[in-house]
């Protein structure tokens, strides 16, 4: 078989693989949830005021949630099936609506904050170790401290007092200017869009860099040491070609692994980070959803993110092995 | 003698201060000739490793450096020549191979390119002719099928195969030196013959001058014109292999030479007819891949054991021997319950021990004691050498103090110093160690001890003395033994009797005077012929 049809294989398989795992999620967090005090119509009955227990049973029998909690995992199941999550009592949308209108932000978010994280870390990394133990290696192990140890709301507060609030160059928060507002490809409206991604992306990529770049200066370290790299000198190699070519592909395979690992855990952060600069993400979403006690909004989020952090473990698992021949993918 | 190629003037390689001596390699003389195999033989620790990385200029600067002499190649002083010049050299004029043929390749890069950087950083040449360069190479070295071993991946190779490849590499550019640091000892006895042969076709056919560092005697038998022998960073004797070899001047070369066991099997011993361990038709199987809705590939089945019938006599030694992937340490760890077979008998006395469970098999397990391979990782760290011992007879019922004076007696049996008891395993040297290992076999009283390759990873030296150990225990404490070991000559020392495995059979059993002097499998006849230095000390 050669190397693509095995590949495609494997891509089949994990896919097949993510059915019930997925599934199984979807259960814990339909449980997770109810387990939590109240309910929409708590929330509802309360902010209305003076709603009488016969209005708030009516609202419950509306709503389907006075059905014992079997019957109504069997309902959310079978339409989670037929793709679909349910209607959001707040927003007044169908939830999938709604979780398809921010995924994209987020989405972008998380690509962009990955890519800056993992980039220059493996870069930053990659300049320690080659300069160890000069000012070069302090400067960057200093800064990978200091940003390591710093929490991330502080970052984007200060960002936004420095670089929106005194200087002016980006704007404080959101995702576009009101006055664009409109979804078309436009160059202005990309470029709208970025300006507004740049304090974002940085808030939430430090800490990654940060961790990225003390795993990529490790690795290399470690990788330095190997008796392959004695065969590349013997060979007569430069130490350039030594380095970049020899040593740095190995020594990336940890810090690939570690990212996959990561991109769970960066959308708990996004939650952050999308409060603190309002970006219209997932996490906001989330975020107000869980004070509504809006459940089947909170539902599809989740859903969503775990479909998401189960496709980039899927590609973070091709990217490591063509990284690496010696993981199969059969 | 033409004019040497190499000449090693009063060369000091210096260590950090702090270690053990300043000097790694100290005041060396030594003359490599055009199409001549010398072989530096020594221990580890003697220094031929650093003093041949020394010619390379491949010692870990800044800590290891040359702090005096010379080392001339030709008109230059590679000590002294700038680094680019150095680089010139590395590669084509001199080149090395090295004892580990799966971690001295890079594993992420095929083996083509690998062989192909050679040609692009010392020659000028087209990709196309590049390729055919590469591509004879490896015919040259006998890799089958060249072509595709050019796109293979170092891990797709098997042990020999690597070797091939690297020596291919090391040869790309007819160098005049070829360095070879222990590049046979990470090998099967077949496969180190073949590679051995290979280097000796390839020296002829190119009249290179080959540095070869080895630890095996026997190896040099086979393959040195000249032999330099080291001590403690001193070169101690040097000569023609027949000089050192039969008639050895300096004390300690007699001594490493008298430590190489023969391979005239000892006298065998009466024995008991009297069976204490019956193996039966045991089988072990591995799996892997395979698995989820079939969507896994290929499943892949390794027959580890196939019907392996064995039986160790009352005070005999049964050895099984074979090469790596044998299954003969599978059996072991099968018959001491490590891992679960999954057919067969493993009698002991009247008792099959394979079906026991775990609190059924506790009784037992003092009667059947392991000793492992390796000294260095077979050793809790955190655990002080006392307890590590005893341990076992805690576990199994003996009051504290008793085993603890139960420890301090086997220590003096192992011959360690009692004080050993309250140290940390690290302190101690590898043969120092073993005898650890064994003292925490012992202490449990077994009946039957089965020792997986226990002298491998020592010295000759050393390996000479665990030996001893073992056989003055197995008189005293009237044990049963089996002795796993991949080495003949070991076999021939130890054992009374042989079980030969290939590919998880046996395939061939009896005393082993009988073997040795009428071998009747064929993979039998082809492990004795591979013996290194056979036609040497045979007799």
């Amino acid at each position: 078989m050669s190397r693509t049809a095995k590949r495609l294989r494997y891509v089949l398989k994990r896919l097949l693989q993510a059915i019930p795992i997925v599934l199984m999620i979807v259960v814990v967090n339909f449980f997770l949830l109810h387990m939590a005090e109240g309910d929409a119509v708590d929330v509802l009955a309360g902010e209305a005021g003076s709603a009488t227990p016969e209005y708030m049973a009516e609202l419950r029998a509306k709503f389907g949630l006075d059905q014992p909690l079997p019957v109504q995992l069997f309902v959310y199941l079978k339409n989670v099936l037929s793709f679909d999550l349910g209607y959001s009592f707040r927003h007044e949308m169908p939830v999938l609506e709604l979780v398809m209108d921010r995924f994209w932000p987020t989405l972008l978010l998380m690509v962009s904050t990955i890519l800056l994280a993992v980039g220059f870390g493996i870069v930053l990394g990659l300049l320690a170790a080659t300069g160890l133990n000069t000012w070069r290696d302090t400067l960057i192990s200093i800064f990978a401290l200091v940003t390591y140890a710093t929490p991330l709301f502080w970052v984007g507060l200060m960002f936004i007092v420095i670089f929106a609030l005194n200087l002016g160059w980006f704007p404080t928060s959101g995702m576009k200017n009101v006055a664009a507002f409109n979804d078309t490809w436009s160059w202005a409206n990309i470029k709208d869009v970025a300006h507004h991604l740049v304090l974002p992306t940085i808030t939430l990529s430090l800490f990654y860099l940060a961790l990225y770049t003390r795993l990529m200066r490790a690795s290399m370290l470690e990788q330095a040491g190997m008796d392959y790299v004695t065969t590349a000198r013997a060979k007569g190699l430069t130490e350039n070609r030594i380095m970049f070519v020899h040593v740095l592909r190995n020594a990336l395979l940890p810090v690939v692994t570690m990212a996959g690992v990561q991109v769970g855990a960066l959308i708990g952060g996004s939650v952050i980070v999308e409060s603190v600069f309002a970006w219209p993400g997932l996490g906001m979403l989330a975020f107000e959803a869980l004070f509504a006690r809006d459940l089947n909004l909170l539902l599809g989020i989740f859903l969503l993110s775990a479909l998401l952090v189960v496709a980039v473990n899927l590609v973070v698992d091709i990217i490591y092995s063509s990284l690496d021949p010696r993981i199969e993918v059969s | 003698m033409s004019a040497p190629l190499l000449e090693i003037r009063d060369l000091h390689v210096a260590l950090p201060a702090g270690s053990e001596r300043p000097y790694a390699v100290e005041a060396v003389n030594a003359d490599l000739a055009p199409n001549e195999i010398l072989c530096i033989v020594g221990e580890s620790g003697s220094g031929k490793s650093l003093m041949s990385r020394a010619v390379m200029g491949l010692l870990p600067k800044p800590h290891v450096h040359v702090a005096k002499g010379s080392i001339r190649f030709g008109e230059e002083d590679l000590v002294t020549i700038p680094d680019a010049r150095l680089r010139q050299i590395r590669g084509s004029d001199i080149s090395m191979i090295f004892q580990e043929p799966m971690t001295a390749l890079n594993p992420v890069m095929t083996i083509g390119d690998q062989i192909d950087e050679v040609f692009r950083f010392h020659e000028k040449m087209s990709r196309r002719e590049r390729r055919e360069r590469a591509i004879g190479l490896l015919d040259d070295v006998h890799l089958p099928d060249p072509a595709a071993s050019m796109r293979a991946y170092p891990h797709e190779l098997s042990g020999g195969q690597r070797q091939r490849a690297m020596i291919a590499m090391a040869l790309a550019l007819d160098p005049k030196i070829l360095i070879a640091d222990e590049p046979t000892t990470a090998l099967d006895v077949t496969t180190q013959a073949q590679i051995l042969k290979l280097i000796k076709e390839m020296q002829e056919k190119h009249d290179t001058g080959v540095l070869f560092i080895t630890h095996d005697f026997g190896v040099v038998a086979d393959i040195a014109d000249r032999v330099a022998v080291m001590q403690g960073g001193q070169m101690v004797e040097a000569g023609t292999a027949a000089e050192v070899l039969n008639n050895p001047q300096h004390p300690y070369t007699q001594r490493l030479i008298e430590a190489v066991p023969s391979l005239t099997p000892r006298p065998p011993r009466v024995q008991a007819a009297k069976p204490v361990l019956e193996v039966k038709n045991l089988t072990k199987t591995f799996r892997s891949g395979g698995g989820f809705l079939g969507f896994g590939g290929e499943e892949r089945i390794v027959h580890a054991a196939k019907d392996v019938t064995l039986e160790l006599r009352h005070g005999e030694t049964l050895g099984i021997v074979g090469e790596s992937g044998s299954g003969k340490s599978t059996v072991a760890r099968c018959i001491v319950r490590l891992i679960e077979a999954e057919e067969g008998k493993i009698l002991l006395g009247d008792t099959d021990l394979r079906p026991l469970g775990r609190a059924a098999m506790r009784p037992h397990r003092a009667r059947i004691q392991m000793v492992f391979q390796d000294p260095f990782a077979s050793l809790n760290p955190r655990t002080k050498v006392g307890a590590i011992i005893s341990q076992g007879p805690i576990i199994q019922g003996v009051p504290r103090e008793e085993a603890e004076a139960k420890t301090r007696e086997l220590l003096k049996v192992v011959g360690l110093d009692e004080r050993a008891y309250d140290r940390y395993p690290h302190e101690f040297s590898g043969g120092q160690r073993q005898r650890i290992g064994i003292a925490r076999a012992l202490v449990l009283g077994p009946d039957v001890l089965v020792a997986d390759e226990p002298v491998s990873a020592l010295d000759v030296s050393i390996q000479a003395q665990i030996l001893r150990l073992l056989d003055e225990i197995r008189e005293r404490m009237t044990l049963s033994m089996i002795f796993i070991t991949h080495d003949l000559r070991v076999a021939a020392q130890v054992c009374d009797r042989l079980a030969v495995m290939r590919y998880g059979e046996v395939v061939e059993t009896g005393p082993t005077a009988e073997i040795f002097r009428d071998p009747r499998h064929e993979y039998t006849r082809a492990l004795l012929a591979a013996v290194p230095g056979k036609d040497w000390r045979a007799g």
